[in-house]
């Protein structure tokens, strides 16, 4: 009887080794299979682009292609700038600076969405972050919200003068992309 | 199955096909298969479904054919369908026409269900593959939709996919998995396109077990009680295949209208424009049969809420056979769910006209208000009803009701069985 138990108890060992092992095995086999649809390093590795800022006077914004996204530069008025400068951080929906050259938790004060003396330009990934649609406001003639920025007639998403959400279903504020000046006039996104 | 077989084998080679492969008495127990003989016409829109997909299999492969799943190609390849490929009107025509025949079908049988109390018990697990079926519809009508690269195409792919980035932590990997890039780009098209190709036959291996789980069960009926005995019901052929057929044909006049005189009326003029990922079109609208779970996701102002609720206005489906109380199925004997019944149809309706609207003023109003009791329908109404409703008498059996009390007389000689079985 003893024995009849040893084999049983053998027997349950293989069985969910077993079992185990081709566990493991299918999760291997599935990896590559999911694996194969996130961006290659074709896709990765999309060169940065350059920026000549020059041609852009005080109130104009151009749309450039990075990555497949479009970026908004705009080189901001005076008002414009003021008024981002003036909302305090406490008042917006999304209080973190989105920024990728500073800390996540870094707060979404103006400042630190640009570049320090070169706080007329802003540099945005054109991509509302509620669900992906392009905002309004590059053009002239375009609504630029309740809020003076961009604004995504979607589902109504209205951003300030600083890309930040601030009325509409958007979460965050619009992301500031990975950027530098290269030259007094000219960025390098990416 | 629910009956016993009654096909005897006539020839030598349909006995040994008996005994290998059963497929002749599959067929026969099939077209014999006792049936409620007081079905009305909403129980013809099964079989019209079943129709549906396949004119969309059978289309859809061809347009296959002659379509380019590449970001430079596809739009003109469609338009070269349309224009230049023998009877490419036609066809592609009948495929675009046709997932939208498929979802008023859908529509109109899913409401079936609802008013006769279909999902109750024992229809649940048939009432469960039923709303597989409508998600796996959704998933293909919504990837096909972005196939011929249009200004909605494109922009209904970036905002639907991006619904996934509302899930917190992992959310925006996700959507970058399903891009295969950092925006819909080429390779979203050709993964949609595979998929497109895929779901319509896992949704004819559902459909097998939809109707697999019909089989034994049995139908519902228009006045919700259980089949009792022989004299309820009839042989499926020739009654109701007669009566799917025609129903069929009345259908098939609809689709026809659609498809000769107003291909494009269903669909939106921003599709004719090839798809342009730096400009966003100024009213972003889905499909018709879209429009209310859209007004859904747009009435809440928070992006993760909007999200989960549109989500679960149709994953409540799937509880429903056990939030409704009532032990009576149709609505015919609930006087007050009736009533209830048509303040849903109203509301789904009211939610599909305002997912056309922009999403501000009274349009917003009216839409937070009609999601609101689309839940409260669900989660309040139908549990609540069953405990304070009180139903009409039902009648003894479907052939009483059918044939009158005291024996139909007339014209229904083949003398149907008296009382004493029906308890
Ligand atoms: C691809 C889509 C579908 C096809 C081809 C299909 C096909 C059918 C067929 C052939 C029948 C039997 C005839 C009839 O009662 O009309 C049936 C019954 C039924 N279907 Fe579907 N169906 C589909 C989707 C759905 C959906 C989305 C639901 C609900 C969520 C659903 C719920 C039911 C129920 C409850 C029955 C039994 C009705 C009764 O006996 O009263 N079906 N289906
Ligand atoms: S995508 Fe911009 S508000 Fe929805």
């Amino acid at each position: 009887m003893a024995s009849e138990i040893d084999e049983t108890n053998r027997r349950d060992f293989l069985m969910i080794a077993t079992g185990a092992f081709a566990a493991v095995g299918g999760a291997a086999a599935l990896w590559p299979m999911i694996d194969q649809m996130n961006p290659d390093a074709s896709a990765l590795s999309l060169a940065s682009v350059e920026v000549d800022l020059s041609p852009i006077e005080e109130g104009q914004a151009i749309t450039v292609v990075w990555r497949g996204k479009p970026v908004f530069i705009r080189n901001r008025s005076k008002q414009e700038i003021d008024e981002a400068m003036a909302t305090k951080v406490e008042d917006l929906p999304d209080p973190e600076a989105r920024n990728a050259a500073i800390s996540d938790d870094a707060p979404a004060s103006d400042v630190n969405r640009t570049k320090k003396g070169k706080e007329n330009w802003l540099v945005l990934v054109g991509i509302c972050t509620h669900l992906g649609c392009i905002p309004k406001g590059q053009r002239i003639g375009d609504s630029k919200g309740e809020f003076g920025g961009w604004f995504c007639p979607c589902h109504g998403s209205h951003y300030d003068t600083s890309g930040r959400i601030r009325k509409g279903p958007a979460p965050r504020n619009l992301d500031v992309p990975p950027y530098e000046f290269i030259s007094d006039s000219k960025i390098k996104i990416g | 199955m629910s009956h016993e077989s009654t096909y005897k084998p006539n020839s030598n080679f349909e006995k040994w096909m008996d005994e290998r492969l059963p497929i002749i008495r599959m067929s026969a127990e099939i077209s014999s298969f006792p049936t409620p003989r007081n079905l009305n016409y909403l129980w013809t829109f099964g079989g019209i479904l079943t129709f549906c997909l396949v004119v969309q299999i059978v289309t859809g492969i061809i347009l296959a054919m002659h379509y380019t799943p590449h970001v430079d190609y596809a739009f003109d390849s469609v338009q070269h369908i349309k224009r230049n490929v023998n009877f490419g009107w036609l066809l592609q025509g009948i495929h675009m026409v046709g997932g939208s025949m498929f979802f008023l079908a859908v529509f109109v049988h899913m409401f079936r269900g609802l008013y006769y109390g279909s999902y109750k018990a024992p229809r649940e697990i048939l009432w469960i593959l039923g709303v597989v079926l409508l998600l796996l519809m959704m998933a293909t009508a919504f990837m096909g939709y972005v196939l011929p690269w249009g200004q909605m195409s494109f922009w209904a792919a970036t905002v639907i996919t991006n619904l996934f980035s509302a899930i917190p932590l992992i959310g925006e990997s996700i959507v970058q998995w399903l891009w295969g890039g950092f925006s819909v780009d080429n390779p979203t098209l050709n993964r949609f396109y595979a998929l497109h190709f895929l779901l319509p036959f896992m949704i004819f291996g559902v459909v097998v077990l939809h109707i697999w789980a019909l089989h034994v069960t049995g139908n519902n009926n228009p006045i919700g009680i259980d089949v009792k005995g022989k004299q309820d019901t009839l042989a499926f052929h020739p009654l109701y295949t007669l009566k799917d057929g025609f129903a069929l044909a009345v259908f098939a006049i609809l689709f026809a209208w659609f498809v000769f005189y107003a291909p494009d009326y269903l669909g939106h003029p921003d599709n004719y424009i090839q798809a342009n990922p730096l400009q966003t079109p100024p009213h972003i609208v889905p499909e018709w049969y879209f429009l209310p779970f859209y007004a859904i996701l747009r009435a809440i102002p928070s992006k993760l809420l909007g999200v989960i609720a549109m989500v679960s206005s149709i994953l409540v489906l799937f509880i429903l056979p056990w939030l409704d109380t009532s032990r009576v199925r149709s609505a015919k004997f609930r006087p007050l769910y009736r009533i209830f019944f048509w303040i849903f149809v109203v509301t789904c309706l009211g939610l599909g006209y305002l997912g056309a609207k922009p999403p501000e003023g009274n349009y917003l109003i009216f839409a937070r208000l009609f999601t609101a009791y689309y839940f409260i329908h669900f989660l309040i109404v139908i549990p609540m009803l069953g405990l304070i409703e009180r139903p009409k008498p039902t009648p003894n059996s479907i052939s009483e009701s059918v044939l009158g009390k005291s024996k139909g007389g007339g014209g229904q000689p083949d003398a149907v069985p008296a009382a004493p079985e029906n308890r």
